[in-house]
């Protein structure tokens, strides 16, 4: 094999599995559940698509590289809706994300001290 | 080199897996669960080139088709009670 596409493919099998190390990371470390979806992305997105880009370049042209291809589509389509569809689900069973300051138009989040800088703004009701 | 890479996606595996362990939430664990899914089709595709073996890319499809189905099963059984929920009975 030319040794300069495999010096690419070997750079780029690094290079994902870097990413993979750091979105697991990014899972443990990140403190609720919206940020912990940013971090675990990362794999979906950087560590899935260089690994696989590494992989076809390893492969070379023929039936893998296509069947490298068609994973990579699977998670180009999936990981949005998976992403999605979990974000608005914990949403929806009310696991509030964590906030410095609500930037939210009707200020219906939890703050843990924004409230007394816009108060002014706000509903005296509420 | 594809041991390096083999070692990072156990290793990351790890990682998942111990916050699917520990998740506070539901939905901690359900993502954990999703990134331990992906990573298992990345392992699967590289173990299958580390062995000379590709054809596990089959196995790694099929995985891959299974992980979105089984996490939006999970995430509409913990929204709405059952996978068999009705928009029109919800009145």
């Amino acid at each position: 094999m030319d040794p300069i596409i495999d010096l690419l493919s070997w750079m780029l099998i690094l290079a994902g599995s870097f990413f993979v190390i750091v979105g697991a990371l990014g899972l443990i470390r990140m403190p609720d559940v919206y940020t912990r979806m940013h971090a675990g992305s990362i794999i979906d997105t950087a560590g899935a698509g260089f690994l696989v880009l590494g992989l076809m370049l390893q492969a070379g042209l023929s039936l893998i590289t296509l069947k490298l291809l068609f994973i990579l589509a699977i998670f180009f389509f999936t990981s949005p809706v998976v992403s999605h569809a979990l974000a608005q689900a914990a949403l929806a069973a009310g696991v509030e994300p964590e906030l410095r300051e609500d930037r939210r138009a009707d200020g219906m989040g939890k703050t843990s001290d924004g409230d007394k800088s816009n108060n002014k703004s706000k509903d005296p009701t509420r | 080199m594809f041991v390096a890479a083999t070692l990072a996606i156990l290793a990351a595996l790890t990682l998942a897996v111990t916050r699917a362990i520990v998740g506070p939430t539901v939905f901690d664990r359900v993502l954990a669960g999703n990134s331990v899914g992906t990573l298992a089709i990345l392992l699967l595709a590289v173990v299958g080139f580390l062995t000379g073996r590709p054809e596990w890319l089959d196995i790694a499809l099929t995985y891959g088709l299974l992980n979105i189905i089984g996490t939006l099963a999970v995430l509409k059984f913990f929204r709405y009670g059952d996978l068999a929920y009705d928009q029109e009975d919800d009145a």
